[in-house]
């Protein structure tokens, strides 16, 4: 079996790093990509009526932007290269979301990018790169 | 613009209106138009059952609760687990994620129905009723939560789902549909007509008590003057919130309620903690006078009537409000989000309402003749209390005993639930209205001119002929959607038993 390798990607450019950084290691590996975009989503916050009644139309919409502005030409770029892409475009938390693609694919390693944040709001709340290091079960490579 | 000026002008008047003298003309104008052009209605609701003194209306309630509790073999009590994992995700596919939460859903409703229902209405039913007044609205909430389950099932089953991803529901459309589905006559007149109550009710429990007891509150603060000024101000952000469509006000509205919420059941607790000696007393003061009456008017009868009144008043249960709230909702078991919505009549009356019928009998408000140990009632017919408040009044003397500063954060979560709650029950309404005159700007526009000039008369007029029209109009809504809920209800039984099938063989799975 092929070694997957999920990677998540947010269009920022410390994820675009790595991409990069995945992109060079599958190529040397003989790898599979599996590129995974999380929508920040909490099924605990709190919605006004009209953001319930307006929430399915809202998420459809989503999901079709994430896939056409921030997937699609990275794929497109991606297969160019010779690499075998699978997408996942998902809600929930992202460090937990991320982990749950990488077992659902029996991936070998998760590459992210780290958006260098050591302030107070990452020291409280936890960084996505921080949370991976300490509760991912494969491999995790952070690309600064 | 012009909203901005309403606005300031608004504000100009509640400055220099207490200098005027005609002003507090206009409130007792506005009382005396509004009593009189309601009463009729109010009389035909509250119309007691012949040869007795009790309203057949209570009766209604009371009945169509019990009906549902049996025939679905009192689900609230065997579900009620199940409910709570679906609530926690536990039954939801993450797949599914980023959709409306069962637990945004209930969420949602909640804020709609806990307001000035718990903390109003209870010291409204425990100064007319006394302390026994809250055995039967624990009794009416335990009840009600079979008719929630019923409303709630069928409001996302026969919900219309339009092309651009929106929904609308409620008893107008399981009404209309589901009447169609079993072949029976009348939907479309029955639909029409429950429409036509919720629009009222909208505008009396949903607007006008709202504004009333939030002015209440404030005049107990800053001291008294006329209510139209009140009526005014919060007319204006309602406006500006419903036409204006400046939602970030109502969004701020909704993100805050549920902690001011969590704050009120939680200072409750603590008044309750520093008192736990006298928590038995209580009890026993609420168990004895379910059934004596202790000396209040109309005596047992007269707290059971209170206690359910206030009951239905404050969790909507069987009135089809909820119906209309979870409607939007997407879910593949309509089933689900009944189950779900089973737990707001709980937390609501039996855990809310409760605390606060609680702290009111533990401070010592109601006063009590030593000697005979049952209530002085005043020349109203009311239990004497100790500040002499009714209303909100009483429930902020009552934590104000214990907690001097609680009052003035009362007063903030009095406004902002009033606020909440009249945003709330704007959507009901306009869903009624719409349903009756079709969707559209100016139908829409109609209808919220309509709703902010209710707010004005409700903060103007006084309490007793606002709150028996607002009861009047809730249940006159229960009175039609809890008859259609009879003729419908195999279909939800039918629901009922193949989801617990499934349940039970495993097909609906558990992922968490």
């Amino acid at each position: 079996m092929t070694e997957r390798i999920v990677v998540g990607f947010d269009a920022s450019a410390a994820a675009r790093r790595a991409v990069d950084h995945a992109l060079a290691s599958a190529k040397g590996a003989g790898a599979q990509i599996v590129l995974a975009h999380v929508l920040e989503w909490s099924p605990y916050s709190f919605l006004t009526k009209e953001e319930v009644e307006e929430r399915h139309a809202r998420r459809t919409e989503e999901l079709e932007r994430a896939n056409a502005a921030i997937m699609a030409p990275l794929v497109a770029e991606l297969a160019a290269a010779g690499i075998t892409v699978e997408t996942e475009i998902r809600y929930g938390h992202v460090a937990d979301t991320l982990i749950a693609i990488a077992n659902e694919h029996k991936a070998g390693s998760i590459v992210a990018g780290r958006t260098g944040g050591a302030g107070l709001a990452a020291r409280l709340f936890g960084s996505v790169a921080g949370t991976l290091a300490q509760v991912s079960p494969v491999p995790v490579t952070i690309v600064p | 613009m012009t909203r901005v000026y309403t606005f300031l002008a608004a504000l100009i008047a509640a400055i220099a209106a207490p200098a005027i003298g005609m002003a507090q003309g206009i409130d007792a104008k506005v009382n005396e138009i509004f009593a009189n052009s309601t009463g009729w209605f109010v009389n035909f609701i509250f119309a007691p059952i012949p040869g007795t003194d009790f309203a057949w209306i209570v009766a209604w309630l009371v009945i169509g609760a019990t009906v549902f509790s049996l025939y679905f073999g009192f689900i609230q009590f065997r579900v009620w687990r199940h409910s709570l994992h679906l609530v926690a995700g536990k039954y939801s596919d993450p797949k599914d994620a980023g959709e409306v939460s069962h637990f945004q859903a209930l969420a949602t409703a909640l804020s709609g129905t806990v307001g000035l229902g718990n903390i109003a209405g209870v010291a409204v039913a425990v100064s007319i009723g006394g302390a026994g007044a809250t055995f039967w609205m624990i009794l009416a909430g335990l009840l009600g939560m079979a008719s929630k389950f019923t409303e709630c099932t069928l409001g996302v089953k026969y919900r219309n789902e339009y092309a651009d991803g929106t929904v609308s529901g409620g008893p107008m459309y399981y009404i209309t549909k589901g009447f169609a589905e079993r072949g029976l006559p009348g939907g479309k007149i029955l639909a029409v007509l429950f429409a036509i109550f919720c629009v009222l009710g909208a505008l009396g429990g949903g607007n006008m008590f709202q504004a009333n007891q939030a002015h209440s509150q404030i005049a107990g603060v800053v001291g008294d003057y006329p209510g139209w000024i009140t009526g005014l101000v919060f007319a204006s952000v309602v406006f500006a919130v419903i036409v204006g469509g400046i939602k970030s006000i109502a969004k701020v509205t909704e993100k805050v309620v549920p902690f001011m919420g969590v704050l009120y059941v939680g200072v409750a607790l603590i008044i309750l903690l520093m008192n736990i000696d006298q928590i038995g007393w209580a009890f026993g003061q609420i168990f004895n006078g379910a059934f004596t009456g202790n000396g209040i008017v109309g005596g047992m009868v007269g707290a059971l009537i209170q206690g359910f009144r206030r009951a239905a008043f404050s969790n909507e249960a069987g009135v089809g409000s909820a119906a209309i709230a979870h409607s939007a909702v997407r879910t593949k078991e309509p089933i689900t989000e009944g189950f779900v919505s089973l737990l707001e009549p709980f937390i609501d009356t039996v855990v809310i309402c409760t605390m606060t019928a609680l702290v009111i009998i533990i401070t010592g408000q109601l006063m009590t003749d030593p000697q005979t140990g049952l209530y002085i009632i005043g020349e109203n017919g009311r239990v004497v209390t100790a500040s002499g408040a009714s209303g909100v009044g009483l429930t902020s003397a009552a934590f104000g005993s214990t907690l001097s500063w609680f009052p003035y954060i009362l007063v903030i979560a009095v406004v902002l639930f009033a606020f909440s709650t009249m945003i709330s029950w704007s959507y009901y309404g306009l869903k009624a209205w719409t349903y009756m005159f079709g969707e559209g700007k100016k139908q829409e526009l109609t209808f919220k001119v309509i709703f902010c000039v209710f707010v004005v008369i409700g903060a103007a007029a006084s309490l007793d002929p606002v709150i028996d029209f607002s009861d009047a109009a809730i249940f006159a809504m229960a009175v039609v959607n809890i008859f259609a809920l009879y003729l419908l209800m195999p279909i939800v039984k039918r629901e009922l038993e193949s989801y617990l099938k499934r349940l039970q063989s495993g097909e609906i799975k558990r992922f968490k």
